[in-house]
């Protein structure tokens, strides 16, 4: 997965220094006997991309239209630059909204839609004009002006959404699936633009999505949710590569799974013992383990390689025969059955177009990764 | 599907009939020259002429717009605020009763409306001197209570179709919730607003049972007026007056009609 | 929610002004009905006796007064026209059901470019004058009326039909004038009908009559019920159409409770005549509200 910020391969996102921009303080809510939001605390730093990515129901919608306003905490505390804005009401918060369905205006024309926020703050009719004028043609839809919302299509509606959100300059924007209604071809070229108007305006962006490929490409930090708590905080590049619990390391992307137990750990290499996979794994962790302590191998399917034969110089090693491929254009997923029954998933980009298969069904073959290449969970 | 479709016109046609025949019985009648049904004339005006000069039933008629006019206006506001209860706020004690009380006047027998509001009147104007005697105000009162329910069934099923995240946007966005209200709910519910209103109108019109018992001497409706006369046997003065309606109803629901389904083509057209 | 949480006052006020203006002029008179219908009449303005007199003493007492609702149960007259209000109600009702239903399902299965107008042309007499659309049918079915002209004229018949003044002619128009109560929340359950059920129905073997007695009418019974008892209830108290249209014996209790009350001047009688209209009338009400909300539950 591409990410459109340019991040070093092993910088990792560091907080800055100072206030937080918004600080989430033990935030609870609840419907009834339902923990929507379960005890989060979080912190988001000025300039920052942030998504809270969830399956639907994990609570990311709730939290979110707690810092619109929308919804009062059961309990804990929000702050926005420093204020306590738990109850002040969401028109007074320093923070705008652009929602799922854009929720434009239908009885007022684009302009109308964008100059909204603004009568509302009393801003000079010049200025406005103004204002509106660069709104039109930060989002790039100058010549919609007049139109009304029924006579644009679904993504000038989200341009028109995005700009009547940013109009008012706030100090975070937040975004509830900002690119759900788009088809895909369009979502994966606004992903560009989002990332483009956020880095040139300086705003916070908090975005709310489902989708991971869309948080992984524009985020600079995902926050995962998982039943109302936060699984992981990470920049994408970690959140994938180091995931901390099974979750966290199945909800994004694929992953094989071995079970086992700690037989030994020095420096920062353990190796562990895997019933499923007949094997012992060599992984890099240098978090401290107990030995025979139960722990999870998480693999991505993409770190395997194909060996030849046995090789001695590769210390995790597989042994299986080929039971599935699933052919996908620029990589091929392959099944392979360990002799224990167990399957294990790798897939292989496919170099050449005219070369036979390399892999064919029933074939027996061995898989191979270094123990930089796979990450061990303790949750 | 197809094969069916003949039956199907036919039953329509047979409908329509049905629901037309009379009306247009009444207006060919209305230009009859003659005072009997089934004998035609000749065509005349002359039934109109004397409906203009008939000044009591024109008094009664004026009255009736009057009150239909101020009952239409206090039941849409009671009705959109009853709606803004029943759609906005899920749970709140009276919730039980209110929607029982927007309900009930949908269906009950206006002989029950008519004389409980009376003994009320009576027993309120005895006790605490209010109403004073019995006229316009105590009509537009009762026909404010069973229209108010009508309104309340025509803006709750806008409210529920309303997207709730339009308010929100504009809470966000820095509007306070009562401009909220005026700037964006209003406008969005305002055709709910004009069909509430002119339903409520019309049923005002139209009432008879109600009105006959909560007036007083002075205040005679044009129902009131048209009964007396029908009771008394067929006046064509009667078709005139019917038809006259007609055409008033006609071209109102025409005009609607049109402005609607060229506000439909619009939006079906632009849609991507 | 918007609004919930940031004006608990206006939530207030939006919730208690139409309430109490429902309590005070639609609950509140029907405790005066009982109460009146529990006293004595009287030649006098109000013509009957107030329930709680003052004796001279400062002592208060409560005369009670029960020999309307004995009137009502030894009085055979009384009994006949409940009787008489279910029968006229419950036929009416089956007529606008029989007629409204194939309406509502032909409209809804209309081009849908048609169906707007349709469903407007059902609604545009009512917008005309409901004393108007009976006045019609007198003109109609009088004995040297328009039907019974066309019916000689044609050869039909030799002398005038007696329709006028029968319970034909109060079942005739009862259908005229509800006929939209029933085609239109029939309509609203039938539009809403998923037409792949039909389809996944005729995929798995059923012809077109088996598809509406098996899938169409057994999803629609919740609007026919509703429109039913939007039709059965009013007409219990109908008085404008059987004291029009029918004849000296059509007896129904709208029609009684107005004689009592504007001829006979008998409040505490016509008040206890709409008392029991309103008990017989509670049980086809909790129906009604059943019913409508299992519509709307099929709905959402």
């Amino acid at each position: 997965m591409a990410s459109l910020r340019q991040f070093k391969p092993e910088e990792s996102w560091q907080a800055p220094e100072g206030e937080p921009i918004v600080r989430i303080e033990n935030v609870t809510k609840r419907f009834g006997t339902f923990y929507a939001v379960d005890d989060i605390s979080l912190q988001i730093h000025q300039g920052e991309f942030f998504s809270l990515l969830g399956a639907s129901g994990c609570g990311k919608t709730t939290l979110l239209r707690m810092l619109a306003g929308f919804e009062t905490p059961t309990s804990g505390r929000l702050f926005i630059d420093g204020q306590d804005v738990t109850d002040v009401p969401p028109y007074a918060r320093p923070v705008n909204m652009m929602f799922q369905s854009y929720a434009l205006f239908p009885h007022m024309n684009v302009a109308d839609n964008i100059a909204f926020g603004l009568k509302q703050e009393r801003m000079p009719k010049a200025e406005r004009r103004e204002r509106v004028a660069e709104m039109l043609s930060l989002v790039q839809i100058e010549a919609l002006a007049s139109r009304k919302p029924h006579q644009l299509s679904g993504g000038q509606r989200q341009r028109v959404a995005l700009a009547r959100a940013l109009a008012r300059h706030p100090k975070i924007l937040l975004l509830d699936e900002p690119l759900g209604a788009l088809d895909k071809k369009l979502r994966e070229q606004t992903q560009f633009e989002l990332v483009n108007i956020q880095e040139r305006l300086g705003i916070t962006f908090i975005v709310v999505t489902h989708d991971q490929e869309e948080a992984m490409t524009m985020s600079s930090r995902i926050a995962l949710m998982h039943e109302g708590r936060i699984e992981q905080v990470d920049p994408p590049r970690r959140l994938y590569e180091f995931p901390s619990t099974r979750y966290a390391a199945s909800f994004i992307g694929s992953v094989n799974l071995f079970d086992g137990y700690v037989l030994q750990q020095d420096d920062d290499q353990v190796l562990v013992q895997c019933d499923d996979a007949e094997t012992r794994l060599l992984v890099r962790h240098s978090q401290p383990l107990v030995p025979g302590m139960a722990v999870t191998v998480a693999l991505r399917p993409e770190k395997m390689r194909v060996l030849g034969q046995l090789d001695a110089d590769t210390p995790n090693q597989l042994r299986g025969r080929i039971k599935e491929i699933a052919y996908l254009g620029d990589v091929s997923i392959y099944h392979v059955e360990l002799p224990g029954g167990k399957r294990v998933q790798f897939t292989q980009s496919n170099v050449q177009a005219l070369a036979e298969q390399p892999l064919t069904w029933d074939e027996e073959v061995v898989l191979g990764w270094s123990a930089n290449s796979c990450g061990v969970l303790t949750e | 599907m197809k094969q069916r479709m003949p039956l199907l016109i036919t039953i329509l046609l047979l409908g329509y009939a049905f629901l037309y025949g009379p009306i247009i019985s009444l207006i060919v009648y209305s230009f009859n020259e003659s005072r009997l049904v089934t004998v035609w004339g000749g065509f005349s005006t002359k039934w109109y002429a004397e409906l203009m000069q008939n000044s009591q039933l024109l008094g009664a008629a004026w009255l009736s717009v009057r009150v239909a006019a101020l009952t239409a206006t206090i039941a849409v506001v009671l009705g959109t605020l009853a709606a803004l209860a029943l759609v906005r706020f899920r749970r709140f004690r009276g919730r039980g009763s209110l929607e029982v009380m927007v309900t009930a006047p949908l269906v009950m027998p206006e002989v029950i409306i008519g004389l409980s509001l009376l003994l009320l009147f009576v027993a309120m104007e005895t006790t605490i001197g209010w109403p004073a005697g019995r006229g316009m105000t105590t009509i537009v009162i009762a026909h404010t209570t069973f229209a108010m329910a009508y309104v309340t069934v025509v803006v709750q099923s806008r409210l529920a179709h309303m997207d709730m995240s339009l308010e929100e946007a504009a809470l966000d966005l820095g509007a306070r919730p009562l401009k909220v209200f005026f700037t964006i709910t209003l406008p969005i519910i305002a055709p709910a607003l004009v069909a509430g209103w002119l339903l409520a109108f019309t049923l005002s019109l139209d009432d008879l049972v109600v009105a006959s018992f909560v007036s007083g001497p002075g205040a005679t409706t044009l129902p009131m007026v048209v009964y007396s006369s029908i009771r008394l046997g067929v006046s064509p003065e009667i078709n005139a007056l019917a038809t006259i309606i007609v055409a008033i109803v006609s071209v109102a629901v025409l005009i609607t009609g049109l402005l609607l389904w060229r506000q439909e083509k619009r939006k079906t057209e632009r849609l991507p | 929610m918007s609004l919930k949480s940031t004006l608990p006052t206006a939530r207030h006020l939006i919730i208690a002004v139409p309430w109490f203006w429902l309590a005070l002029f639609f609950l509140l008179p029907f405790l005066f009905v009982l109460k009146i219908s529990l006293s004595e009449p009287v030649l006098a303005q109000p013509p009957y006796f107030d329930l709680i007199r003052e004796i001279e003493d400062g002592f208060v007492t409560i005369v009670l007064n029960f020999s309307n609702y004995q009137l009502l149960l030894e009085d055979s007259l009384y009994f006949k026209a409940l009787l008489g209000s279910l029968k006229i109600a419950g036929i009416s009702t089956l007529c606008c059901l029989l007629i409204g239903y194939p309406m509502a399902y032909a409209i809804a299965r209309s081009p849908a470019h048609w169906r707007l107008p349709l469903l407007m042309l059902i609604i545009l007499p009512f917008w005309t004058s409901f004393l108007i659309r009976i006045y019609a049918w007198i003109g109609i079915l009088k004995g040297n009326g328009l039907l019974n002209g066309v019916l000689l004229w044609l050869g039909i018949i030799d002398s005038p039909l007696e329709i006028l003044h029968t319970p034909v002619a109060v079942y005739i128009g009862v259908v005229y004038n509800y006929l939209p109560f029933v085609v239109l929340p029939l309509y609203a359950t039938l539009i809403r009908l998923d037409t792949t059920l039909l389809e996944a129905a005729a995929d798995l073997g059923c012809r077109p009559w088996k598809q509406f007695m098996l899938i169409t009418l057994p999803l629609s019974l919740p609007g026919v019920f509703a429109g039913a008892m939007l039709v059965f209830i009013p007409v219990m108290g109908e008085f404008v159409i059987p004291d029009l249209l029918g004849g000296p014996d059509t007896l129904m209790l709208g029609k009684l409770m107005w004689t009592e009350f504007f001829s006979n001047k008998d409040w505490p009688l016509a008040s206890s005549l709409a008392a029991l209209l309103l008990v017989a009338l509670i049980v086809p009400f909790v129906l009604l509200r059943h019913f409508e909300r299992r519509a709307e539950e099929a709905a959402t």
